[in-house]
């Protein structure tokens, strides 16, 4: 209180170096996955392409949520979109895997529109109103006869393909999605912009006073996440042959969405990860149990919320404080409480 | 006429959809708080009332004086156990936990009641009807719900504004820091709104069922339905909400006329419309 | 901090801004715990107890800022204090006596009283819970002196009939006028106590910033 106290100089470091190891591992993981047509019989790697889609949108789904600050109900619009993109492609004589990822461009600029009607919405009426979004384009979707209508649509471009290289393809195409999606939004948390939307996470009002522009910011983040969840929705039509819009435009997804967000916490690029590994564990294990399955994993889901509202990698992270995709601060110098550190 | 007939239709149907979203109105204007398994409630009402029935054998409407009393112990219940934790870590919170209730409920009847369309008897009620003029018949159910609707309403803006309890509610939804430190127990008043408003969605669900046929998954539908007309209607008014309820009806059935899938499709471009246009509704009691 | 209070006396307690005044308050009044330390009434120790069982225990507070009900009528904000279900002289025709204008007004909003009017409607509505000790939080805010005047010219028709009121004041003057005791707060801690009418000026001023000791001050 008495004498003035000596300048003191702030350093701020990344918190911990992008970890090499993560990367030379992931690099590993994803030759060997690579090698697995080869190797194993089809089913399993369709199984990984399942997964894999499920993990695109568990990620695509915790940037909004857990960085946005955005619970949506509705991407499964843009699963639709996705879908319905590449029917429309190939019928008109694209390849369906070319494809892929002008269906995730078609989905994110699909979400442009809605962004401008929804962003300005907050907690409830946003989540709802995505999903009446989603009801309704689904619901126009199936006076279109040209898009199959009611009984739905096959995928016609991939007729000439021998099954297993067709397969393959699909699963190439699946891994290549998911790489892209997982390292992606990795670096895009990690980056200045990360910064920022950790910021409106975590106070909106206080982000807005330093000058983060808060809604351009969401939107990105908005758009993102739609073309995420487009190039799902491409993968599954590749992978199922078919398309029908009554179960591709179905809040179902959203719910499994959510369920992978609560199991393995909201917040960080590792939760949606192992709520995916978790979900999907339960989900094959379950599967002949019919909706027992989806009780026990709603049941699951709900008590995480309630009890461990950082889900699984929180505790992780709290126990160990392990991160694998490292995207936070530290800060150097200016200590306030020399009892501990501070991290983002 | 037939446009005519087709509106009228719709203001009753409005009064079906101001029954669910009372309950939903009532929750949110007090505790911002939107229950997503809201309607998946009213459908597990409907299937309480059908197996009263199948086992004492009673008029539909007791299954209702079972059903009801039920309901606002299980919405109390609810409120202080799983809602008003949720609230108590974060607003978010509730929308995902409520939301895996809703999945656990639907799939719970599904398992004990089959995916089978089910529907409560109700008698006299569906058949008769009362006849206006030559094209314009009211059926009686329809009159039913629509002044159960009214009935219900009026009562809840009675407990709100004429009682102790009903002040006690408004005064926590206001402020709940400075309604505690006067000795309002808030965890308590608001057991009390949710415990009201299930009873109201026990109401709905037992509506529901009379009205039309109902299976397990037919609960999301419902919420979307009953959000739709508090949003139109404008969010903490219950009167807004009849309001809304019957301009959703309206759209719906006049755009079933147009075509016959096309009514349902109608509500959501009217909801979204006046999303757009009025998103604070139109009579609206308090900002969102 | 140690901190008693009686009944038929009125304390206050003055600071500058964050010394923690109205922290204290509203730990008294339930609204936060305590990291350490107990608070007891007649004896009980209520420290555990919930904000709303500490009105009905005789405990509540005018808030800073007013904080009147927006969605409620004047006399239904006057009605809330009846939710303690306490005994004592405090009634409504009592408050109206208190405060004739409110008896007009009473089917009103209060969204449009005056900042006067309305710390009157939030006193009264304490009021109304029949407290044995009442926790004023800054009734000076934003009002203008003379219905600062005012409303503290009531504190003796309180105090008389056996009411422990703890203030807490920007207004130095006003809270030295109308306080039995007063407590300087700094950084959380008391730094000056005592009879305003045997404190030195000079030693409130020194208590009040935190200024080093000026030649036989009291501590």
């Amino acid at each position: 209180m008495a004498a003035a106290a000596a300048p003191v100089t702030v350093r701020v470091t990344r918190s911990r170096r992008p970890s090499y190891w993560t990367a030379i591992g992931g690099a590993a993981v994803l030759a060997v996955l690579a090698s697995l047509p080869y190797v194993v019989y089809a089913n399993v790697t369709d199984l990984l392409v399942n997964f894999i889609i499920l993990l695109t949108l568990a990620t695509t789904w915790n940037l909004l949520a857990g960085y946005a600050g955005l619970v949506s109900v509705g991407q499964q619009v843009y699963i639709g979109v996705g879908a319905y993109t590449v029917l429309v492609l190939s019928g008109n004589g694209f390849s369906p895997f070319l494809a892929i990822p002008l269906a995730a461009v078609a989905a994110g600029l699909a979400s442009i529109p809605v962004s401008l009607l929804l962003l300005h919405l907050r907690g409830a009426y946003f989540a709802i109103a995505t999903w009446v979004v989603a009801e309704a384009v689904g619901l126009a979707v199936l006076r279109v006869p040209s898009l199959g209508g009611g009984t739905g649509a096959t995928l016609e471009g991939l007729a000439g393909f021998d099954p297993a290289v067709r397969e393959a393809l699909t699963y190439w195409s699946a891994l290549a999605v998911g790489a892209v999606t997982v390292v992606g939004c990795y670096l895009l948390l990690r980056s200045r912009f990360g910064l920022d939307l950790t910021a409106i996470r975590d106070n909106e009002v206080g982000a807005r006073s330093v000058g983060v522009r808060i809604l351009s910011a969401k939107r990105i983040v908005y758009v993102v996440a739609g073309a995420g969840a487009g190039a799902a929705g491409a993968l599954l039509i590749v992978s199922q042959l078919n398309v029908q819009a009554v179960s591709i435009f179905s809040v179902q997804w959203s719910a499994y969405m959510i369920f992978v967000a609560l199991i393995g916490g909201v917040g960080t690029v590792e939760g949606p990860i192992l709520g995916t590994v978790i979900f999907f564990i339960l989900q094959q294990s379950l599967a002949d149990r019919g909706a027992w399955y989806l009780i026990i994993v709603g049941t699951i889901a709900v008590v995480m919320a309630m009890w461990v509202p950082r889900g699984l990698w929180g505790l992780v992270d709290d126990r160990f404080h392990v991160r694998l995709f490292p995207v936070g601060y530290w800060l150097h110098g200016a200590v306030t409480n020399p009892a501990k550190p501070s991290e983002t | 006429m037939v446009w005519i007939n087709a509106a009228v239709q719709g203001v009753l149907l409005g009064g079906l959809y101001a029954l669910f979203a009372c309950g939903l109105s009532l929750i949110f204007g007090v505790m911002r708080v939107v229950n997503l398994a809201h309607g998946d409630f009213a459908v597990l009402a409907a299937y309480l009332a059908l197996a009263v029935i199948a086992a004492v054998h009673v008029p539909v409407l007791w299954a209702v004086l079972v059903a009801a009393p039920l309901f606002a112990l299980l919405g109390y219940a609810v409120q202080r156990l799983i809602i008003q934790r949720s609230l108590d870590i974060s607003p978010l919170t509730t929308l995902l936990v409520t939301f895996g209730l809703s999945i656990v409920i639907q799939n719970a009847l599904l398992e004990v009641a089959s995916a089978n369309s089910q529907s409560l008897p109700a008698g006299l009620l569906t058949s008769g009807a009362l006849r206006v003029s030559g094209q314009l018949s009211l059926g009686y159910l329809s009159l039913l719900i629509f002044g159960t609707a009214i009935v219900v309403i009026v009562a809840l803006q009675m407990f709100l504004a004429r009682t102790s309890m009903g002040r006690q509610v408004r005064a926590a939804a206001d402020d709940q820091e400075t309604a505690s430190t006067l000795g309002v127990n808030v965890r308590h008043v608001f057991g009390i709104a949710a415990a009201l408003a299930f009873a109201t969605v026990a109401l709905a669900g037992v509506a529901f069922g009379m009205y039309s046929s109902f299976d397990p998954s037919a609960g999301p539908q419902r919420l979307i339905f009953a959000f739709e007309a508090v949003v139109i209607g404008g969010m903490g008014s219950l009167w807004g909400t009849l309001a809304g309820g019957v301009i959703l009806g309206v759209a719906q059935v006049l755009g079933s006329q147009v075509d016959a899938g096309f009514g349902v499709l109608a509500g959501h471009l009217v909801f979204l419309a006046v999303l757009a246009l009025r998103p604070n509704g139109l009579i609206p009691s308090r900002s969102a | 901090m140690n901190l008693a209070t009686e009944a038929g006396e009125a304390v206050a307690m003055i600071g500058a801004n964050g010394a923690g005044k109205s922290t204290l308050l509203r730990t008294l009044a339930g609204l936060h715990r305590p990291a350490a330390g107990t608070i007891h009434l007649d004896g009980r120790d209520i420290t555990a107890m919930p904000p709303h069982e500490r009105a009905a225990a005789g405990i509540v507070l005018v808030p800073e800022g007013r904080r009147l009900f927006p969605s409620l009528t004047l006399e239904e904000n006057l009605l809330v204090g009846t939710t303690p279900r306490r005994r004592g002289a405090w009634n409504l025709a009592r408050i109206y006596e208190l405060f004739p204008w409110m008896a007009a007004r009473r089917a009103m909003t209060t969204v449009f009283l005056s900042g006067g009017e309305q710390q009157a409607v939030a006193i009264g509505r304490a009021l109304m819970t029949n407290p044995r000790v009442l926790l004023l939080d800054e009734l000076s805010l934003g009002l203008a002196p003379t219905v600062v005047q005012r409303l503290y010219d009531m504190l003796p028709q309180l105090l008389g009939a056996g009411m422990a009121v703890l203030l807490v004041e920007q207004d130095v003057t006003q809270a030295l006028r109308v306080s039995g005791r007063v407590h300087c707060l700094l950084e959380g801690r008391i730094t000056l106590s005592g009879r305003p009418a045997e404190l030195k000026p000079a030693d409130v001023e020194a208590a009040y910033f935190g200024l080093a000791h000026r030649g036989g001050g009291s501590g």
